[in-house]
């Protein structure tokens, strides 16, 4: 039976997933004149699977075990930078701006998707 | 110091983190056509210490700021030149200008703002999609 939670799961972790990517970035930035500061990232489509337990491996029956059913939080990787600073700091502005701008557009979108799914169940609630 | 929460910490801490370098290159333009009688007196360029705070939980949520930990003078030796008739003239007729390279805090002052202006479009940011996300729903 699928629940109303499992109708909104996908894009509530999506969202989380989104906002704490964005703090991430939003660290980079404030970090963007500290000496030795390395720029971190997380990769949300790795993450998402973790999330939803989607692993490389298809399971075709309920006995097989689903191979990312593991999860240890999220992994925040480093940048890799295109042309490092002499101050040993990896932030490159135009890159993390592009990125946070980007993963705001993709917040709201998942918020977006968010909303729909709420009002297309307040309406079935209703029976309008 | 306070622990990291959120995004107000994050940039907050670093708006007031460029601010304090802010001072510091208003400070230093401030005094650049300072005299000294001798090179022990006369000013040297000031400059802040950046520093990378991490939040506790550091290494589940990848979060950090920055703090203006220190602000130090840096060690150049001003400029000596001889100026018998300047009032403050030592005996053998030199005084000492001050240590600021003019050029130099102009740089710094026009990233200090573009770093600054770049946390303040986050804070904005962020703060146009929490009230998006309170609405969730209506």
């Amino acid at each position: 039976m699928k629940t109303i939670s499992d109708h909104l799961s996908f894009h509530a972790s999506a969202l989380g997933l989104r906002s704490k990517r964005n703090e991430i970035l939003a660290s980079n930035i404030a970090n963007a004149a500290t000496p030795h500061f390395k720029a971190r990232d997380i990769d949300f489509g790795e993450e998402i699977r973790k999330h939803e337990k989607i692993g490389p491996l298809v399971t075709s029956d309920k006995r097989h075990y689903a191979l990312a059913s593991v999860r240890t939080g999220e992994e925040t990787l480093y940048r890799q930078p295109m042309s490092p600073s002499l101050d040993g700091n990896t932030v490159e502005l135009p890159i993390e701006q592009i990125e946070f701008s980007e993963n705001v557009v993709r917040y709201q979108t998942s918020l977006q998707f968010l909303n729909n799914r709420i009002s297309g169940l307040l309406s079935a609630i209703k029976g309008e | 110091m306070s622990e990291i929460n959120n995004i107000f910490d994050i940039s907050g801490r670093a708006l007031s983190a460029q601010l304090l370098r802010m001072n510091t290159v208003a400070s230093n333009l401030a005094n650049a056509n300072n005299v000294a009688g001798s090179a022990a007196e006369a000013y040297r360029a000031i400059k802040p210490v950046f520093e990378t705070k991490y939040a506790e939980s550091f290494e589940r949520s990848g979060v950090a700021t920055v703090d203006a930990v220190n602000v130090l003078a840096i060690n150049r030796q001003p400029e000596k030149v001889f100026m018998p008739e300047h009032p403050k003239a030592d005996e053998e007729g030199f005084i000492y200008n001050a240590a600021v390279n003019v050029e130099e805090e102009m740089v710094e002052m026009l990233e200090a703002s573009r770093q600054y202006q770049n946390n303040i479009e986050v804070i904005s940011t962020m703060r146009a999609l929490m009230m998006r996300t309170i609405q969730m729903g209506k």
